[in-house]
């Protein structure tokens, strides 16, 4: 790790760390007696880690000038790494609530393994845990390849993955303690917001460096997408965390917003991180792994370009539709629905141009797990911005709000769509990064599809059904003009579904263990003459001349 | 660009672009996204000139249709609560004895019943109202504060130990540990209570210290439970010579109920749910005892 750095960005790194050891004893001494103390000691000993990691392989050989010609991996390795623990842990956890929902004393009677603190875990580690080291990963991996670039310095990307990662933990180790905003998907406070916004700034800048390096006229649609996400993720994160905290010396902070403009504000922050988060980034993924895979040139660049442009227009305007009949005004209601119809074009438009990228190479698709997990990636986000768009309709909503029927369509999003694409990706960059002809066991790979295609399936049937019935229950009158069931006899009726939903998710979760296994044995040593060869940057046709930052 | 290459398989030209083996074909957008997005941005215009839609300043574009949520709700639950007031209002204006008499009624309460208790009562009592250790069952014989329904309704108005002003209020007092009561007494005392529901008593117990629990109870415990043991509705004293038992009537819990002492709790509902809904719920829990129709 520390090898792959110049002596100049050693220094640098140095100083970083060390500034961040600093700042979590201030934030340690400041909040004595406070939530923020474990916090502080915990920033403080991820800099003291950092320190203690660069002294150690200070005195390593420097690397030589032949490395710029080559890409820089070493990050996406550890990105990939990362994103399997995450996945790992918060699946686990995930399960684990599902559990809880079917069997409520499945939780040793303890404070922090309550339901409203093991769920946020899931979700950030979901999110951004797994989905966040994957993205960045794969875009490290994407933006040099596609711009024939290598990344500009050694320091920045592992300055990302590393701040990110910090971000994380402090969110997770929070929820345990009941460090909270109760903002969903938004949770962590205001010291891990405001240093995800330094990281988030670093990567912006970082992938803007790269690009500006770049040896091809054109900027591919990954690109896009991945510039969108990063972008418009800065802009959610920072307006929707907008807070005052108590004091310096105090975990808690209120948001400056208040009642129906809070609640539109974190709507409008949740819809796009579903958005920019969770679809921009990965058709990023999706535009450069799929046809890699297949071997396929893209169906149609011009699809390519109303589908982007679609999806980035209309996808800021529907964060409403999550506040149908509440206090919202009806117009923002009526402007969210409409937006959200038509947004299932573009929506459509990006997976059948990914589906017609296909064309020509279903034997493959048939044949090949990992560009099978890409198919069906592409299948499930078709399936879920259509159901998304339809659940946005507001009498359909008044069906679906608040019943399991959300939970079935953000999960035909997440495990369908989302760890679909990551899985697929990450079994194409595994052997490629790691110098292998391919995976430790193709059989593995296979038996991990079809256990995530079936996990999938039986947790989002399970939740249509549940969701249905409890919406349906809800609104039944009797004939005496009253409400038929109570709330009680809908959560009796969903008892079963949720058993189901949790044994859906358990085969989701083996295979995820299964690929973590399958991985970890890809990723061990062998002799240096089995290993192929590295892919290297074609230079020539150079535009402009290339600088190494910092020379 | 010079000469376009064409894809073999599918025939179209490729933009003449490469990204690190990736190539982007040139085909044209096909028809039906076209047609799918023109009735989709139309739905939505339409759908903008019909409801409320654009803000302007300090107001917003009302629509043609002039539709109002809030006005739609107001008018459905007038329609409903007009629906509803045929049997409501009989509710609302007869009394207890004339409601249970009328059949069609019940089946109103009944079915209102259901979902007032699920919503509201099931949490302690269950949602079948068998209760469970601590919280009374509320379909067998046995009341502690009366089960005629002007005592229900009492109960459920004003609750037991809540904050009621007029709140029934009982105590059991913890006899052992408040050091009211010596061990011994305690041990006799429960053997005699125990012997009451069950007349072949435990065995163990001697007719001398069944006597000594005898006189302990009469010293001490009869005051609330009467000198039969028989329990007293007016300070929500079980009856202790029956089959019913609220925490357990077994040697352990009697024990433990003379030993630490009870106090129950049921909240007020009478600022919570209305009175007529209180009334729905006194016949719908009365009727649960009954024997099925």
């Amino acid at each position: 790790m520390v090898s792959t750095l110049t002596m100049n960005e050693r220094h640098i790194a140095l100083v970083i760390s060390s500034f961040v050891a600093v700042l979590g004893l201030v934030l340690a001494a400041s909040g004595r007696h406070d939530l923020l103390e474990p916090h502080g000691f915990l920033i403080l000993l991820a800099g003291l880690a950092g320190v203690f990691v660069i002294l150690h392989g200070y005195f390593d050989p420097e690397p030589g000038p032949e490395r710029l010609s080559s890409y820089f991996d070493e990050p996406i390795k550890v990105g990939i790494v990362l994103a399997m623990i995450w996945a790992l842990i918060a699946m686990f956890v995930g399960d684990w609530v599902a559990w809880l929902l079917a069997y409520p004393d499945f939780r040793f009677d303890a404070a922090w393994s309550s339901f409203g603190r093991l769920r946020p875990i899931h979700t950030t580690g979901i999110i951004f845990g797994f989905g966040g080291n994957a993205l960045i990963a794969t875009s490290f991996h994407v933006m040099q390849r596609t711009s024939r670039a290598r990344l500009p310095d050694q320091l920045t990307p592992w300055f990302v993955l590393a701040g990110y990662n910090l971000f994380c933990v402090l969110a997770v180790t929070g929820y345990l303690m009941g460090i909270t905003q109760s903002k969903e998907y938004a949770e962590p406070e205001w010291y891990a917001d405001f240093w995800l916004v330094i990281v988030w700034v670093a990567y912006f800048v970082l992938y803007l460096r790269t690009l500006a390096r770049r040896r091809e006229p054109h900027i591919y649609v990954s690109n896009w997408y991945y510039l969108a996400f990063i972008l418009v993720v800065a802009m959610l994160h920072i307006v929707n965390n907008l807070a005052l905290p108590i004091s310096i010396g105090s975990a808690k902070s209120y948001t400056i917003f208040a009642g129906v403009q809070d609640a539109m504000v974190q709507w409008w922050y949740g819809h796009n991180a579903v958005a920019f988060f969770l679809t921009a980034g990965f058709l990023g993924m999706l535009y450069y792994y799929l046809p890699k895979r297949a071997g396929r040139p893209i169906y149609s660049y011009r699809m390519s370009i109303i589908g982007f442009w679609g999806i980035t227009f209309f996808y800021v305007w529907v964060g409403s539709h999550h506040l149908h009949y509440t206090a919202l005004p009806q117009w923002v209601q009526t402007l969210g629905m409409t937006f959200s119809v038509m947004l299932l074009v573009p929506s459509w438009i990006a997976a059948a141009n990914a589906l017609l990228t296909l064309n020509g190479a279903w034997h493959k698709v048939r044949d090949d797990a990992t560009l099978r997990f890409m198919m069906v990636a592409a299948v499930f986000y078709g399936l879920a911005t259509f159901e998304g768009s339809f659940l946005a309709i507001r009498p359909v909503n008044s069906l679906s709000h608040y019943t399991d029927w959300t939970i079935a369509h953000v999960h035909a999003g997440t495990l369908g769509w989302n760890s679909m694409i990551i899985f697929g990706a990450i079994y194409y960059l595994v052997p490629q990064l790691w110098k292998r002809e391919r995976m430790y066991s193709p059989a593995l790979v296979e038996v991990h599809f079809w256990l995530a295609v079936a996990g999938t399936f039986v947790y989002v049937f399970a939740m249509w059904n549940s969701g249905i019935t409890q919406g349906l229950m809800w609104r039944t009158y009797n004939d005496s003009g009253m409400l038929a069931y109570s709330f009680v006899d809908s959560l009796v009726a969903m008892h079963p579904y949720y058993i189901a939903r949790a044994f859906g998710g358990l085969l989701f979760f083996i295979g995820t263990a299964v690929g973590a296994y399958n991985i970890w044995k890809t990723m061990q040593p062998i002799p240096a003459a089995e290993r192929t060869q590295a892919d290297l940057p074609v230079l020539g046709e150079l535009s402009r001349p290339i600088l190494q930052a910092g020379e | 660009m010079g000469v376009i290459e064409r894809d073999p398989y599918t025939g179209h030209g490729t933009t003449g672009h490469e990204w690190n083996g990736i190539k982007e074909l040139n085909t044209t957008v096909p028809w039906p996204i076209w047609a799918f997005l023109i009735c989709s941005v139309a739905f939505a215009v339409l759908w903008w000139i019909l409801m409320p839609a654009w803000p302007l300043g300090t107001t917003y574009t009302k629509g043609l249709l002039g539709n109002d949520v809030r006005k739609d709700v107001a008018a459905h639950l007038r329609a409903a609560a007009e629906e509803r007031s045929v049997w409501m209002r009989r509710i609302e204006k007869e009394d207890f004895a004339a409601i249970q008499a009328d059949p069609a009624l019940m089946k109103n309460v009944r079915e209102a019943g259901h979902a007032l208790f699920g919503d509201n009562c099931a949490a302690c009592h269950g949602i079948g109202a068998t209760g469970g250790p601590g919280f009374p069952n509320l379909t067998d014989r046995a009341w502690l504060w009366g089960g005629t329904p002007d005592a229900v309704f009492q109960t459920i108005r004003v609750g037991v130990n809540s904050e009621h002003p007029d709140s029934r209020s009982s105590q059991m007092p913890a006899w052992g540990r408040d050091k009211m009561l010596k061990d011994s007494a305690i041990n006799d005392v429960v053997a005699y209570v125990y012997s009451l529901s069950h007349p072949g008593g435990d065995g163990k117990s001697s007719a001398a210290q069944l006597a000594a629990g005898q006189k302990v109870f009469a010293d001490n415990c009869a005051a609330c439970h009467g000198a039969d043991a028989k329990g007293k509705t007016e300070v929500g004293a079980p009856n202790l010579t029956d089959s019913f038992w609220l925490y357990g009537g077994g040697e352990a819990s009697i024990y433990n109920t003379v030993y630490n002492g009870r106090q129950g709790h049921m909240p007020t509902w009478e600022s919570r749910i209305s009175k007529t809904d209180r009334k729905i719920l006194t016949l719908y829990v009365l009727d649960l005892g009954r024997a099925p129709p």
